[in-house]
């Protein structure tokens, strides 16, 4: 019962705070990727890999009051602060859910930007793919963004980080 | 002639109650509905188990594709002097909008559930792999059914042509929003595409909505407000969806347990419950042979098996009450073992159902970059997003819209002899502690 959204409170729980929904989108993505069991439905979007379903279950959690959705006005957008609320937290406790250690993860995936986390989970989302091909294909579906050789670069040796990490 | 270019000497047509007429002229377009890929959709029903609430609800994937076909069929051929628009994109459009939907299987919500499958990455099989359809994209061009697969997974490079397909207002929201508003009856659902049609324009990345038709967009969005809430989120659906995964499941175990002997071996689910699918395999499954093994599952030695299949068949479905998990988790666990005491299984027999877990449709602006939003081209050239200029779409756009359901077979507890056991667990179902 309701295993899926414990799965992401405990995310919430481990990450204390997140910004930005796309950023969020990206984060469990790339988390699914390393095989960490959130059972989301991603498709292919404008912005890269994306799930109407974790949108909708983090609507649910904010209007279970187990999350906090904080909206900041910036310039010309909103942008979105998630954290978990107490009652998250007993929620949390009282549900046994079986997941692995993601803190560490989790960190390295906080430090980058959102610029940088969409590049990797459309990477991720072409693995099927020969390394050429995928930098063939992120040019293609991401010719706006102008993504540079040193940054394609990062993005491979930042998921053979991610993957060390999920295996120890 | 070039096979792309063959056009059929007389303009065929089908009959369709949304669209009245569906046109083809294409060669391309008639080979590929005659193949048997395509012609399987017609025994897929379009909404599953909706048809138990609303009787009329029996069209097929097939009526839906074919749909979808003609309203780009339509854009297409209104963009075809606008200065943006590629006129060589016409084909691969009209065949991404064709099959679109060609990976779907029977009752796909809750097989792909249980089964964690996926229906697109079948969608690129089909077309990608040894079947009639890919013999026919082939004879377009060597590299067409890798575009039409790209267009579909929406990995395609001109963003434009993905979004006739695929974007808050694409051509296949617009035909099942009428087409499941016609087959259910509701007198939701209804909008004027015609008038939505004509305002669209083609831009470099997406379709937008001309300012001036804002108020039909607006009648769209609403529309699917409504089925979203009155059709696709019916909690009498979900009962039976929650049933269909529970005999899935159920099947399941009962297949990884060597002791138990089916009375009708699950041939067709073996290599779903091996996890080692085959697309040959996939490609046999429809609601008929679903509905076959229920049927003859209703007979079999497990009772929970025989139960859930009798329960589908006969629509004898779960009652459900409104479940809210924050102050009634404790309840919720309490309800688990009193079952168990009982002896009816809780893993089958009491479900909670969340909203997200269903299929369903809304439109949700989001924060920059996070995904595409409907855009209104502005009198002065620029775009403004759509709930930033209208108050109606603003106003259901920030609405709650959780909905959590406990779901249990009110009848097998009745049926409990343990009279204290049974009030404590209708107590605590209808709140009565």
């Amino acid at each position: 019962m309701l295993d899926n959204h414990a799965k992401l409170l405990y995310f919430f729980s481990e990450a204390r705070q997140v910004t930005g929904r796309k950023k969020l989108q990206k984060m469990i993505y790339i988390l699914q990727q390393s095989r960490v069991p959130f059972e989301e439905k991603y498709q292919f979007h404008f912005y890269g890999p994306y799930s109407e379903e974790l949108t909708l279950r983090v609507e649910e959690l904010c209007n279970l009051h187990f999350l906090k959705e904080e909206k900041e006005e910036k310039s010309n957008y909103h942008q979105y602060h998630y954290s978990i609320t107490e009652d998250g937290e007993t929620f949390l406790k009282q549900f046994e859910v079986n997941m692995p250690d993601i803190k560490n993860q989790i960190n390295l995936l906080q430090e980058c930007s959102a610029r940088f986390l969409e590049l990797v989970s459309t990477m991720l989302y072409f693995s099927y793919l020969s390394k050429e091909e995928i930098i063939d294909k992120v040019h293609t579906v991401k010719s706006k963004l102008k993504y540079t050789d040193e940054e394609m670069t990062e993005a491979f040796r930042f998921m053979d980080e991610l993957r060390n990490k999920s295996s120890h | 002639m070039a096979y792309k270019d063959e056009q059929l000497i007389e303009e065929k047509v089908f009959k369709d109650p949304v669209h009245r007429y569906i046109h083809v002229r294409d060669r391309v377009i008639w080979d590929l509905i005659a193949t048997p890929e395509f012609q399987r959709l017609r025994r897929i029903k379009q909404l599953g188990t909706t048809n138990l609430t609303f009787h009329g609800a029996e069209h097929s994937r097939f009526n839906h594709s074919l749909g979808v076909y003609e309203i780009v069929r339509r854009i297409t051929t209104n963009f075809a002097d606008r200065e943006r628009w590629d006129r060589e994109q016409r084909l691969l459009c009209l065949c991404a909008a064709l099959l679109h939907d060609l990976g779907h299987g029977p009752f796909s919500h809750s097989f792909e559930k249980v089964f964690k499958l996926d229906h697109e990455q079948f969608t690129q099989q089909i077309i990608l792999g040894s079947t009639k359809v890919n013999e026919i994209l082939k004879k377009v061009s060597a590299d067409f059914p890798v575009k039409v697969a790209d267009v579909i997974a929406k990995t395609y490079s001109d963003k434009l042509v993905v979004s006739l397909i695929s974007s808050q207002i694409d051509a296949d929201r617009m035909d099942y929003l009428q087409r499941d508003a016609y087959f259910t009856g509701v007198s939701y659902g209804h909008f004027d595409m015609e008038r939505i049609l004509r305002v669209m324009r083609p831009m470099d990345d997406q379709v937008v909505i001309k300012s001036t038709g804002m108020h039909a967009v607006e009648d769209y969005i609403m529309s699917r407000y409504q089925m979203y809430w009155q059709v696709y989120f019916h909690p009498v659906t979900r009962s039976a969806e929650v049933i269909l995964s529970k005999i899935f499941q159920r099947a399941k175990v009962l297949y990884e347990d060597e002791s138990y002997q089916f009375q009708l071996e699950p041939t067709h689910f073996i290599s779903f419950f091996e996890e080692k699918v085959q697309l040959s395999d996939y490609l046999k499954l429809d609601d008929m042979i679903v509905y076959y093994y229920f049927q003859q599952w209703q007979e079999e030695k497990d009772a929970i098996l025989a139960d859930l299949s009798y329960r589908f068949i006969n629509r004898h479905l779960f009652k459900y009450v409104e479940y809210n998990p924050d102050p009634q988790i404790n309840a919720g666990m309490e309800l688990y073992q009193l079952f168990k005491k009982a002896g009816i299984d809780p893993d089958y027999y009491l479900v909670v159902d969340s909203s997200s877990d269903l299929p369903y449709d809304f439109y949700r602006p989001g924060e920059e970059e996070e995904r595409l939003p409907i855009h209104l081209l502005m009198p002065d050239g620029g775009l403004k997003e759509l709930s930033r200029h209208s108050d109606i779409v603003e106003a259901i756009s920030g609405k709650k819209r959780t909905d959590h359901k406990l779901y249990f077979p009110k009848d097998s507890i009745q049926r409990i002899e343990d009279t204290d056991l049974k009030k404590r667990i209708l107590d605590i179902l209808y709140g009565k502690e």
